[in-house]
């Protein structure tokens, strides 16, 4: 070890010593017992996919529905992380075991796993995210017609492109994720009825199902490269439903703005001028996918003793699913837009205006 | 190989150019002593405790008091390292608050199906290893494997016994294809195995994303990439009955650890084999072909990874997911390295690994330790087993500087 190295070591240690002693020269606490408060036996647990609840996304809201309902009636939590798909029963399993009271599934992919554990463990409650193939009276589906909120914004991304010219494209062709395509190229085609106009939709064609897609929900490089293709051809509002890859075209769409162009995005689950860490002045809007409420309300109702296993579907009208606020691009939107889409949200409320989308779950 | 050979003496004799690690060095890490393996498990257990300590959230509450009261800081550091491995331990082992017999050794079947598919991709990493192929392509092997057993399983309707071996050989034919693919390249054309078998890899991982988009590989009126459940004449019956998830497919497992004991140190092959790991050409010199030792071990190795793919179609999952294989295939090298590429230190890592995924669950649920300890303690593990050669190079470098 030549002695320059071992003095910028002992310079190190150095360091790190004043900053334990400084860190460890606290007051101790009175020992003291009792003060707990009064918890509440009820156990609520919640399994993630092999997203892991720091995902952005769906794992992640709904994780923090279950937290929700810990702060608020000091239930007890018990959560597990699966690393891989293969973790899936081992952990639903190891929740049964735990006497969890009411186990929340998130995905589909754990549907099969979830009425098996449902199955062997019938006094015990089960509710799962995006599934609703399960048939059973202790387990409760929560699905999305997220095909609603995505017609809203394809009707306002088709009022607010300069160029005429709006994409979105996916991270996988699944289901849950085309169900936002269908749903932002019908609103993009109602306007166009509506208005007489002509603005395309680049990246997804609803009739043939065909479309644009990454290979995973993790490549963000393949989802900038996309991007940048899309822009290029021409859109100026882009719909990524790609989970975490959707980072790519943030940064895509960010390089564009610093080029001169004005593209904006629309950020799919969470409203993204919350999650996002840069790029947010360039959202247009959110299709929010409200998982945190839905599950704050499925395990506030298990607490409650009213756990019922009847489908929930996430709309329009029971706030499932929603548009998130303009915030930076309010200047965007004019007025008259913004009133349209707001009597269109009405309107399929009320049923005027029908959603139809063979991706969307059926009631 | 013995460890005698490690010693430092027969070092200096075969190392050509002594600061450089020579190939040899890399192969004594894979053939070390048993002795070390231990030890780099302990140590790398009392890291991760440590780790755990540090994490801990009461922990970090008292070491701000620390001068204060340090006995607290203690205390804590010690119970948040050992509630999680004592809950580690009743999540692959023994469960004491289980009911009656079956419930308390509940863990310890957990640990055994877990360990099941690692031990088989593990032999075959280990194979071909002593052949002096790195093998990284279990991953798609396992996958390739499991895609075809869990096609016949689903797609096929055939009587009863029949339909499950139907679906092992078609596993074994998967990953013996895979595998075989590899072989037969580096025979033909010298190209490296490493590179090709991560690029297979990918082709695996890609392929199956493919097939599982198509209406032949989906449920009816579903397309979710996810295949329609097999057949329950393909699955492997329970070994221990139904209250359990370990199957026949452990005992598969023990069965190919003998067949390859057999092979690799009784069996003509095995000889060749290991002639043409420990040194190509003096082998070639002796007659034996190496080309064809190339392409024989990737079918073999192939081949067990691809039952390990049969294992967790026929045995745990019961329906293909692009995710079936896990990381089992990689996992399965890092078995294979602790293991010392020795079948049945295989099959004993393999089980040590099973346990730590077992037990890694119930850590989870019950002390709220983050998952990731567990794979931080399998990759210092890794380090240490990896770190004695490592130390040797830094020696000899010194001894050439002075």
């Amino acid at each position: 070890m030549t002695p320059r190295y071992s003095r910028a070591l002992s310079a190190i240690a150095l360091t790190g010593a004043a900053g334990l002693v400084l860190a460890g020269c606290g007051a101790a606490p009175e020992e003291s017992s009792g003060g707990e408060s009064e918890a509440q036996d009820f156990k609520g647990c919640i399994v993630s996919d092999d997203g892991g609840f720091q995902d952005r996304s769906f794992n992640q809201a709904s994780y923090e529905g279950l937290k929700a309902v810990e702060e608020k009636r000091q239930i007890q939590v018990k959560e597990a992380e699966s690393q891989a798909e293969t973790e899936f029963e081992p952990n639903l399993n190891s929740m049964a075991q735990e006497g969890c009271d009411l186990t929340v599934s998130v995905g589909f992919l754990l549907a099969d796993t979830t009425k098996k554990v449902a199955e062997a463990n019938p006094d015990k409650h089960f509710a799962i995210v995006d599934d609703q193939s399960i048939k059973a009276d202790n387990v409760k589906p929560i699905v999305y017609n997220t095909a609603e909120a995505a017609f809203l914004a394809g009707y306002l991304a088709a009022g607010a492109s300069e160029t005429g010219k709006v994409a979105t494209y996916g991270g996988m062709d699944i289901p849950t994720v085309t169900v936002f395509m269908d749903g932002f190229a019908d609103g993009v085609d109602y306007y166009n009825e509506q208005k007489n106009a002509d603005v395309e939709v680049l990246g997804w064609d609803k009739e043939s199902q065909n479309g644009t897609f990454l290979t995973s929900f993790q490549d963000s490089s393949r989802a900038k490269t996309v991007t940048q293709n899309l822009i290029g051809d021409g859109a100026d509002v882009v719909l990524p439903v790609a989970g975490q890859a959707a980072q790519g075209t943030v940064d895509a769409v960010t390089e564009a703005n610093n080029g001169g162009d004005n593209v904006r995005l629309i950020w799919p689950d969470t409203d993204g001028y919350e999650t996002l860490d840069t790029g947010k002045e360039y959202v247009l809007t959110s299709v929010l996918k409200e998982m945190s409420t839905s599950v704050e309300d499925v395990v506030d109702q298990a607490v409650d003793g009213d756990f019922d296993s009847g489908l929930y579907v996430g709309t329009l009208a029971n706030e499932g699913v929603g548009l998130a606020p303009y915030h930076d691009q309010q200047d965007s939107v004019n007025e008259e837009l913004d009133k349209e889409v707001q009597q269109l949200k009405q309107d399929i409320i009320d049923g005027k205006v029908k959603v139809e989308s063979e991706n969307a779950p059926k009631a | 190989m013995s460890a005698t050979t490690t010693s430092p003496e027969s070092n200096q004799v075969s190392a050509p150019s002594p600061v450089e690690l020579t190939p040899d060095d890399y192969r004594r890490s894979l053939l070390g002593s048993t002795l070390q393996s231990v030890l780099a498990v302990l140590v790398a257990l009392f890291l991760g405790g440590l780790l755990i300590a540090a994490t801990d959230e009461t922990v970090r509450e008292s070491a701000g008091y620390f001068f204060a009261r340090p006995g607290d800081t203690f205390t804590a550091m010690w119970d948040a390292a050992s509630s999680a491995y004592i809950a580690m331990f009743h999540g692959a082992v023994y469960n004491p608050d289980g009911s009656g017999l079956a419930g308390k050794l509940y863990p310890l079947t957990e640990t055994l199906t877990v360990a099941t598919p690692l031990i088989l991709a593990g032999l075959g990493v280990a194979l071909a290893f002593r052949t002096g192929l790195f093998n990284i392509g279990a991953q798609g092997q396992i996958l390739i494997g499991a895609t075809l057993a869990g096609y016949v399983g689903f797609a096929w309707q055939l009587p009863v016994g029949v339909h499950l071996l139907v679906v092992v050989v078609a596993g074994a034919l998967g990953g013996a294809i895979w595998g075989g693919v590899v072989g037969l390249i580096k025979a033909r054309t010298g190209a490296h195995e490493v590179i090709l078998t991560i690029m297979l890899n990918y082709i695996a991982i890609n392929l199956v994303s493919w097939l599982l988009t198509l209406s032949t590989f989906q449920r009816e009126g579903s397309s979710n990439p996810i295949s329609p459940p097999i057949a329950e004449t393909a699955m492997f019956p329970k070994l221990l009955g139904d209250g359990f998830r370990l199957h026949w497919g452990f005992v598969v497992a023990v069965v190919a650890t003998v067949a390859v004991a057999w092979l690799l140190n009784r069996s003509t092959i095995g000889f060749e084999l290991r002639a043409v790991g420990a040194n190509p050409r003096a082998a070639r010199t002796a007659g034996i072909s190496v080309t064809k030792g190339f392409v024989v071990v990737m079918l073999i190795a192939g081949m067990l990874a691809g039952l390990a793919g049969t294992a967790q179609i026929a045995g745990t999952e019961h329906s293909l997911t692009v995710g079936v294989a896990a990381s089992f295939g990689f996992d399965a090298i890092t078995v294979a390295l602790l293991g010392r590429s020795k079948p049945w230190g295989t099959f004993f890592a393999g089980i040590l690994y099973g346990a730590f995924r077992a037990g890694g669950v119930t850590m989870q649920t019950s002390t709220g330790t983050n998952i990731d300890i567990v794979l931080v303690v399998q990759s210092l593990i890794v380090l240490f087993v990896a770190l004695p050669p490592l130390l040797k190079l830094k020696s000899r470098r010194k001894e050439v500087a002075a």
